[in-house]
Parts: C-alpha cells; structure tokens; sequence
C-alpha cells in the first residue's frame, strides 16, 4: 500500500468516523462510507491541503471512491 | 450585549451609510472588519474612525475577477473571514417597458452574482472552523416590488431565495445564512428625496419616519453573534412596519 493511500485513509477515517477496514479500494465515500454530498467537498479540501494539489471542482465531481482519490492524487503529484 | 471578540468580518458597501454603520457596530462589538466598496477615499476615513482592527480593501463588484479575489484579501489581511455581510448594492431605475437589457443585467451583477460569488469564497474557511455567518442584505422591494425597480427588486428576493438555499447546505457545519431587509432609511441615496416625497413615503410607514442605518447595523449585529447560532434561512424585516411578514 503506497504511502498516499494510507494518508489518504487516515483523512477518510478521521474525517467520516468510519472503521479502517472498511476504506478499501472501491468504497464509495457516500454508498459505502456513509458521506453526504458536503463531507465529499470537504475531504476533497481535505486532500488538496494534505498534498499540496488543486483539485478542481470537475475532477472532483469524479472522484468517488476511496481508490479515485488515490489514483488521483498519485496522478496530480 | 453581543460579543465578536476575535471575529473577523467583511463588509461590501462600507463606502455608504448603511455599510457604514454596520462596520461600526461590528467593530464594536470587538471584531476585525475589513472595509470593502468602491469609493476608497471614505473607506479610509471609516477604518480611520474605527482603529487599528480596520483594514480597507477596495472592490468593484461589477469586475467578477476582483470579487472573487476578494474573500482571499480578506483573509490574507485578517486570518479568517467568519462573518461576510454583503451590503453593497446599486440602482438603475426605470419603467419596465423601457428597461435595457444592460440596466437589468447590471444591477443583478453587483447585487446578486456577486453576493453569490462572495458567499462561495467565504464558505471553504467557514465549513473548516465550523462556525460562520453570512449576512446579506436585501430590501422591502423584494418583497413587496416597487414600481420602476423591476430590476432592484428581482436582485434582492433572488438573494433572498439564495440564502435559503445556502442555509439549508451549511446548517450543518455552524454556519448561518440570513438576510436583513431594510425599509426606507435616512442615507444619502434618501436625502435626496424632496420632502414631498418623503412625505409621501411616510404615509405608508405605521412607524411614521424613516429608519436609521444604524437600526439596520443593530440586525446584521444579532445576525452575526454567537447567540443567534439557531436562527438561519430567514429574513428580519426592518421597516418600521411598512410591510409585515
């Protein structure tokens, strides 16, 4: 597991209150992980703080899985 | 009463008297404002009149670059904006039928899309400490209409539906979206009104005079406090009863 995804779960975890093991690859923040169309924007602020990006408001739209906001921010890097 | 000690505030139309006057009440009430309009020698002479926890930050809210780039200024020069009042708005007056497509535009420009524009850079840093309050001010005609003002009067209850819209997304996070709506107030725009006409205006006022900008400041103030954290989505109509709601 790369280090960006395990960043990335530790801010998915703090942030929705969730259990570790239930952040895998393909959980959706909102089907899966119990998010509300607010608490996407506010990991993918999260995010962009954590990693130094800009993730903007069309790529976020994309981002909904646990495995999209890695495979994103690995991209954006 | 209200204490907003360690509270930073933006503040559009500072430049005119309602703006003004609610930059005064804010300030003290112990936070930090910054004073934005687009006239900036009286934006000067206020933060002068207030003191050191004053910063002028002048905008054109017709330039859509300029105002988004505003929330960022403020914060730059404050740390945070945890309370944005948008106060600045303008008038084009005109009959319906002869109403320019420019004038209509223009006047929801600076009154709405930028109200709309303002909101969006101040929520980010609200939504992450938890707390804010937006503060819009909107109008009696938004309400009630007006003749001549069709555009004035769709710019302000927009804001009006706006703001709910808003409150009902951020309630969540400890932030507040509210509007003030004030009836006819003694500013410079009504001095100069000939006193027939005020008369005139007065017939419809059960309060029977104009309202002071400073009992417009005294709403956005409870608006803006700790104490109102439970009242959001709604509009406090300041007009000396001219219309209730």
């Amino acid at each position: 597991m790369s280090d960006v995804a395990d960043r990335v779960r530790k801010i998915v975890v703090e942030h929705l209150g969730v259990e570790e093991d239930k952040v895998t690859e393909a959980a959706s923040f909102i089907d899966d992980l119990g998010a509300d169309s607010l608490d996407t924007v506010e990991l993918v602020m999260a995010f962009e703080e954590e990693f130094g990006i800009e993730i903007p408001d069309d790529a976020a739209e994309t981002i909904q899985t646990f495995g999209d906001a890695v495979k994103f921010i690995d991209g954006a890097k | 009463m209200f204490d907003l000690n360690g509270k930073n505030a933006l503040i559009t139309g500072a430049s005119g008297g309602i703006g003004g006057a609610i930059a005064k009440s804010l300030y003290d009430a112990g936070a930090t404002v910054a004073l934005s309009g687009t006239r900036v020698a009286p934006l000067e002479e206020l933060a002068a009149s207030l003191g050191e926890r004053a910063h002028v930050l002048p905008c054109n809210l017709s330039d859509a670059e300029a105002v988004t780039a505003l929330p960022k200024q403020a914060a730059d020069a404050m740390g945070s904006v945890d309370i944005l009042v948008n106060n600045a708005g303008i008038t084009r007056d005109n009959i319906f039928m002869r109403m320019s497509d420019d004038e209509w535009a223009s006047v929801l420009e600076v009154n709405l899309t930028s109200t709309m524009r303002l909101c969006k850079g101040v929520i980010r840093g609200m939504m992450k400490a938890r707390w804010g309050r937006i503060v819009n001010i909107s109008s009696v005609v938004g309400a009630t209409g007006n003749p001549g003002q069709a555009n004035y009067a769709a710019s302000k209850a927009g804001m009006v539906g706006m703001s709910k819209s808003i409150a009902y997304e951020v309630a969540s996070r400890g932030i507040t979206v509210n509007c003030v709506a004030p009836g006819f107030i003694t500013t410079a725009m009504t001095d100069k009104l000939t006193d027939e006409q005020k008369s005139g205006i007065l017939t419809q006022v059960p309060a029977g005079r104009m309202g002071d900008a400073e009992e417009i400041a005294a709403a956005v103030l409870y608006l803006s406090s700790p104490e109102a954290a439970y009242v959001t989505g709604t509009t406090l109509h300041v007009n000396g009863g001219m219309a209730m709601f």
